[in-house]
């Protein structure tokens, strides 16, 4: 049997540098979103460094590490929102840039002017406008299915509304119905859980899970350290660095906290979350 | 007056007339390209591109002298205003991205640099044998005196090129202007629709450089969709509304500096729309002043019969003279505090939606609907009567209101 392969470049296995993981030859193409030595900087100073991270498919992934540590800086990178200084970004085994239609982001919330002069349905329809081009219509089948998005978050009264006019939940809600409107394979969600009330909540993770169920893979920026047994399959813990990456149940432990959160995280803090087999 | 009608019935003469025509074209297409410019926050980028074309109009004259022909040709001129109008959009551009400075402090560079440039170049063209009539100061301000059919021309073709530009692109537009991330994360080249944004905008001056000049093209850019902000909510509706103001303003202004000697059309025209941004300003239906002012009012005049009432309820007296006035015009109290018989009914009711959102947050802890209530809104907007009912009941009998 002949190799095609065997000349032309073989990739080297190179250590990383923080020196405690090794760097694969190939994206596994069985996880939804990987990361290779991404390093990502404001200026000189790195607020993402060398990260090689694995987001499975079909599986609730969270993002979690202290203020600073460049949750959503690698979010934004992994979608390449902001430019990455090196490293690469595999979806669903292929390069970011061919699998981008597979993805759907919602950012923050603070992070666009509620005064814009939009409604509920126009945003949502925003989702659509990769399909839909510069010149299509967005009636008939598009528009019945952003409406039927916005249902699916419980928006649906309030399609005609301006956004300015929506509680801070209902105006996550609709970030979630614009993203669900792209029906993409992986959703990335940077603090979607971050001021809203606990209805919204709700009914977040209730969509979340059905997304899941659906065979979806669903990757959150999250703060809230007490709700990630509930919420979450797999977790991700970073401060600046790769701190540890696994299941939930076996990676999710004080040692893997104290060691993400340093000094920031008190011991009572700890105590409240009551954490399986940690210590 | 008459002649000002004559104006607008294009029975004032031929150049009259055409001025009319073009500023009705140019300001429909400024109005309408200037939208996403004021959406996505950029307005006075467009003041830095319009000085920008100063030394491009002087370069321009020079050459075509130099190269034997007429200095004036407008299609030459216009050409050479693009050309260093660009440069400084680019300017901006990388002097935002890669250095430190913000882009107020870019547009503040660009614009000065630029247009000091350009006055030194119309200080040669002065000087030189071809230059004394060249006339090229009326870029600065406008100028409608030498209007040509040519020029009318070349505002209706570049103008409904840059209307059609702005409709076939606003939604990646709308998309960069409205969360920029998440166009990026979608694939688009924000970068790419920010310059073909600005390069509509460019377009645009370019035209009415003549008709306005460089100075005033600014505002027939950003009035217009600022006053169109005032009267939808929806930014696709935006570009026609603000293209009809420009439009109607740029019609008016002409008609309006035809009617008397000596009334310059650009400033003229500029008036006209600050004139209309001013009326939309005060008497829009929703975000108006004076919309605000009265939602504010009827605002106020329910937290007093609100809080008037409970103190009723709690017998206690009013002592604030609007909340009296408000509840003796409804005939709840007496001139002197005393409450009536509907008084004293009112009140009651008020204390027991009260106790009945009292309830409310106990079962409802979770649902998020409970934190509603903010001492106005009725409990009866929030919850179904089944739900009412079943907090009656554990309310239970009725008790008389502030009874000893």
């Amino acid at each position: 049997m002949v190799s095609a392969q065997t000349t032309s470049t073989p990739p080297p296995t190179i250590a990383a540098k923080d020196g405690r993981a090794l760097r694969p030859d190939t994206a596994p193409s069985d996880a939804a979103l990987a990361l290779r030595g991404l390093t990502v900087s404001y200026g000189q100073k790195p607020a993402v460094f060398s990260v090689d991270a694995s987001f499975p498919a079909n599986a609730m992934s969270a993002i979690i590490g202290p203020n600073g540590a460049g949750k959503s800086t690698l979010l934004k990178a992994a979608l390449g929102v902001i430019p990455r200084v090196s490293g690469d970004v595999h979806v669903f085994g292929q390069p970011l840039e061919i699998a981008r239609d597979r993805i759907a982001y919602v950012p923050q919330r603070a992070s666009v002017d509620w005064d814009f002069p939009t409604t509920v349905i126009d945003v949502v329809q925003m989702g659509l406008y990769r399909k839909v081009g510069l010149l299509g219509r967005l009636s008939g089948d598009m528009a019945a299915r952003a409406r039927d998005c916005l249902a699916r978050v419980g928006m649906a009264d309030f399609a005609g509304r301006q956004i300015g006019q929506l509680s801070g939940g209902q105006q996550q809600r609709v970030f979630l119905a614009r993203a669900l409107a792209q029906d993409a394979d992986l959703y990335l969600l940077d603090e979607p859980f971050a001021g809203v009330d606990a209805a919204t909540e709700r009914a977040i993770i209730d969509v979340l899970k059905l997304l899941k169920a659906n065979g979806k893979a669903v990757v959150a920026v999250h703060h809230d350290l007490a709700t990630v047994r509930d919420y979450f399959d797999h977790v991700f813990l970073i401060n600046v660095r790769r701190i540890a990456e696994g299941p939930v149940p076996t990676t999710f432990t004080t040692e893997a906290l104290q060691a993400t959160y340093g000094g920031r995280l008190a011991a009572t803090h700890l105590d409240e979350l009551a954490i399986a087999g940690g210590a | 007056m008459q002649q000002f009608l004559d104006a607008l019935l294009l029975q004032a003469g031929y150049n009259a007339t055409l001025v009319a025509i073009g500023a009705a074209l140019l300001g429909f297409a400024a109005g309408a390209s200037g939208t996403f410019l004021f959406l996505r926050k950029r307005a006075l980028v467009s003041d830095a591109v319009a000085h920008a074309t100063l030394p491009g109009v002087g370069i321009a004259f020079i050459v075509m002298v130099w190269l034997g022909g007429d200095g004036r040709n407008l299609p030459g001129l216009l050409a050479g205003s693009a050309v260093t109008a660009w440069i400084g959009l680019v300017l901006i551009e990388w002097i935002t991205r890669r250095t430190r400075l913000a882009e107020d402090a870019a547009i503040g560079a660009v614009l000065g640099v630029f247009f000091g440039l350009g006055i030194v170049f119309l200080t040669i063209i002065q000087s030189m044998s071809a230059g004394r009539q060249a006339g090229l100061e009326g870029f600065l301000l406008g100028s409608t005196a030498g209007m040509l059919l040519e020029d009318a021309v070349i505002i209706a073709i570049g103008g409904t090129l840059a209307v059609v530009a702005t409709w076939v692109m606003r939604r990646p537009m709308t998309l960069v202007a409205f969360d920029s991330d998440y166009a990026a994360a979608m694939g688009y080249d924000v970068r790419r629709i920010d310059l073909w944004m600005m390069g509509l905008v460019l377009a645009v001056t370019v035209i009415g450089l003549k008709l306005v000049g460089l100075i005033l093209i600014v505002a027939m850019l950003i009035i217009p969709a600022v006053t169109a902000r005032f009267w939808t909510d929806r930014s696709h509706r935006m570009i026609w509304i603000a293209g009809a103001v420009g439009g109607a303003t740029g019609y008016l202004g002409a008609g309006l500096s035809a009617s008397a000697p000596d009334l310059p059309t650009g400033p003229i025209i500029v008036l006209v729309a600050a004139a209309i941004f001013v009326f939309s300003l005060v008497f829009a239906p929703v975000r108006g002043v004076l919309a605000a002012v009265i939602r504010r009012g009827r605002f106020q005049a329910r937290v007093h019969r609100r809080q008037g009432l409970l103190a009723l309820a709690a017998r206690h007296p009013i002592r604030e003279p609007y909340t009296l006035r408000l509840l003796s015009r409804e005939g709840l109290v007496r001139q002197d505090g005393v409450p009536t018989a509907s008084g004293r009914a009112e009140a009651a009711k008020v204390v027991r939606d009260e106790r009945r959102w009292d309830v409310a947050r106990e079962v409802h802890q979770d649902a998020g609907l409970a934190g509603r209530y903010d001492g106005l809104t009725p409990i009866e907007e929030v919850f179904t009567a089944d739900e009412i009912a079943e907090f009656d009941r554990r309310l239970g009998p009725p008790t008389v209101v502030g009874g000893a």
